[in-house]
């Protein structure tokens, strides 16, 4: 299989893998975080109500008391007594002693005169017949301002009640520090960018909001129309998502803002926002590592399992063609052999023939034996090819035999003989005299001995030498073969993957990338082993070691 | 001393003929035959000392005839001529009683050498009996 084809394989084994294993982590964890933030969310918008509804009935008591508080004195009081001067003067006195809110108080005749005052100012005598909230108080017998600076300059509102006596309306009217009344609304304000204030239904601010009058209110309530219990607006401005917290008052006119940042009320959440997201990061960081380590080892096997295959396949296809290649040349060599025997002794024959005298006598006697010497020699030569061709085919059946590592060489040469001169190549051997014969297998040694002896020639290209040697060490028990060329050598940069099987520097179609590493896998099989001696600019050498064992008994 | 009497036994015959001629020529008393049957046959009718034995031959081969001459004629002695791949097949006569194995090709020379040697353990043999 390509490289390209294992690279997608573990592309997708990966991709499937993440995909089961992130999808389900992500769906739990966002379900679960928008659970949760869900659920804190309306936590915070209870907790807001709550806080809104609670001020409000506090500010509604407050106003209610004071209210209370007017209508008792105006019930309990006669208009003739507290037109005298030192009269209203003295409630005032008491009133202020349970409460300093109260600034002054003022009666107001039914023609609007205000007839009687007691407080910092002096107000009496001034008409209220055309203001408003003075027809209002004649309607509906209470009446509470707005807040307004008023004559008096300073925040403040009024509350006003009508009294009826006999046949008289007249009007008990206070001014109520509104001041005191901002720090109860004030007090609300929570957090660092929390604000509470109170608004009348034109949005004007009855209370001081805590960062000025700076937020456009309108833009966010919309003018709201009176409802009641409390009500949460979520809205978002320039400066991020703000809360709203609204309530009227019951007793007023007046609505109670409380504006919450819910940044700061959600300051759990994003902690735990936070984690959810570093520990599903590390999470999914971790199963892709995983992924990847486990795809990775999985192709490295395939691929490792492939390469066997390759090469189990190639080397049983190595050596049922050297089995076939055995088997026809046995034949061949039998075949060739007899009319090589008949031609040898017809030709003795006729030397014998040519000793009789009277062919000695012949002028052409020594062309005669000239021409059978010749025909001898070359049949001789002939029977050294059959020879060779028989060895080759003996040594097709895989033996644990005796066998003689020189001559397992030569035989191999032998087969290179005329490609080496055809190609300007010259062998040269340097082999150990009575090199003892060692128990291996002769046709998975002349398979090594073909390869490496073969890709020497391949490395010659312009001729060179290759020059093999073999010598046994007795003490280390193995015999060493070496075969080295002067050629180009081999690289350094892949000096360590020429025994990889599939690599190979020849070109497509001429190599098979396998010899080498079928080679070092035969050399193990046989105990021995295969290694590269680099010289660099001087070629190549490999050496191979087999270990000497004796043949038993 | 009485002239050795040899018989050559080869399927090959231009191969037998020349070694025959080669070995009258000689001054051997050498005749030929081309297989086993005839060579039993011929045995029967004339006494012969040394037999040289192809052991590749088509119908009974060289062993077989071996066992029967060496059952009959206990004295006469056989030389064995085995092919490069059939050295397994020497042994095996030497073991069923032949003289000795030799390899083709075998030159004249030390055919005749061998023929001699077992010519001289037979006569050897007889006369002690």
């Amino acid at each position: 299989m390509e490289d390209l084809e294992f690279k997608k394989l573990g592309m997708k084994i990966t991709g499937i893998t993440l995909g089961f294993s992130v999808i389900p982590l992500l769906l739990l964890g966002f379900t679960i975080y928008y659970q949760f933030s869900g659920t804190y969310t309306t936590k915070i918008k209870e907790n807001l109500a709550t806080l809104v509804t609670n001020k409000s009935h506090a500010l509604d008591i407050f106003l209610g008391e004071r209210i209370a508080q007017l209508k008792i004195i105006a019930a309990t009081q006669s208009f003739q007594k507290l037109c005298n001067e030192g009269g209203l003067e003295n409630i005032l006195r008491i009133i202020r002693q349970s409460s300093e809110t109260f600034i002054d108080l003022g009666i107001i005749d039914q023609e609007g005169n205000h007839v009687s005052y007691c407080g910092p100012y002096n107000l009496k005598g001034i008409n209220y017949k055309n203001e408003r909230w003075f027809h209002e108080v004649l309607a509906k017998g209470v009446y509470v301002s707005d807040v307004f600076m008023g004559f008096r300059k300073f925040p403040h509102f009024i509350i006003a009640v009508l009294r009826r006596e006999g046949d008289m309306n007249w009007i008990l009217r206070a001014t109520i520090d509104s001041g005191v009344f901002e720090s109860q609304v004030n007090s609300i304000q929570q957090g660092r960018n929390g604000d509470a204030y109170l608004v009348n239904a034109a949005m004007e601010f009855q209370t001081t909001p805590r960062f000025g009058k700076i937020a456009p209110l309108k833009n966010f309530l919309h003018a709201p129309t009176r409802f009641s219990g409390p009500r949460i607006i979520q809205s978002s401005s320039p400066h991020g998502e703000v809360l709203f917290g609204l309530q009227w008052l019951e007793g007023k006119n007046w609505l109670l803002v409380v504006r919450e940042d819910p940044k700061e009320e959600l300051t759990p959440l994003l902690r735990t926002q936070r984690y959810v997201v570093i520990i599903g990061v590390v999470a999914i960081l971790s199963i892709l590592l995983g992924i990847l380590l486990i795809t990775r080892l999985m192709i490295r096997q395939l691929v490792r399992a492939e390469q066997e295959k390759a090469m189990l396949d190639e080397s049983l296809m190595q050596s049922s063609k050297m089995a076939a290649l055995g088997k026809m040349a046995a034949g061949v060599a039998h075949e060739v052999n007899n009319p090589l025997a008949v031609i040898k002794e017809k030709a003795g024959w006729i030397r014998d023939l040519l000793e009789e005298e009277d062919v000695k006598q012949s002028k052409n006697f020594q062309e005669f034996r000239d021409a059978v010497d010749k025909i001898e020699i070359h049949v001789d030569r002939a029977k050294k090819v059959v020879h060779r061709m028989l060895g080759f085919a003996r040594r097709m059946e895989p033996l644990r035999e005796s066998v003689d590592v020189n001559k397992v060489l030569e035989q191999t040469l032998s087969f290179f003989e005329n490609e080496a001169k055809y190609q300007n190549i010259s062998i040269t051997t340097q082999m150990q005299q009575n090199l003892p014969r060692t128990l291996s297998d002769t046709s998975q040694l002349q398979q090594v001995f073909l390869n490496l002896i073969n890709n020497s020639i391949d490395a010659l290209d312009n001729g060179g030498d290759i020059f093999i040697s073999t010598q046994a060490d007795l003490r280390s028990k193995e015999i060493k073969i070496c075969i080295r060329d002067n050629g180009p050598g081999i690289p350094k940069e892949i000096e360590k993957k020429i025994f990889d099987p599939f690599f190979t520097t020849k070109k497509v179609g001429q190599g098979t990338g396998l010899g080498l590493a079928i080679s070092y896998s035969l050399m193990e099989k046989l105990g021995g082993s295969l290694r590269l001696e680099n010289r660099q600019e001087e070629g190549a050498a490999f050496i191979i070691t087999l270990p000497l064992t004796y043949q038993e008994g | 001393m009485e002239a050795m009497r040899v018989l050559i036994v080869d399927d090959e015959i231009d191969l037998l003929e020349t070694v025959v001629k080669r070995l009258q020529k000689r001054h051997i008393n050498a005749s030929g035959l081309p297989d086993g049957e005839k060579a039993l046959a011929y045995l029967r009718d004339n006494p012969i000392d040394v037999v040289v034995l192809d052991v590749k031959m088509p119908g009974k081969n060289g062993l077989e005839i071996l066992e029967e001459i060496k059952n009959t004629y206990p004295s006469i002695e056989v030389i064995m001529i085995t092919g490069h791949a059939s050295i397994r097949s020497g042994k095996q006569g030497m073991s069923l009683g032949a003289f000795d194995y030799m390899m083709k090709p075998v030159g004249i020379d030390e055919l005749l050498e061998k023929i001699r040697q077992a010519w001289i353990k037979g006569q050897s043999e007889n006369n002690g009996r």
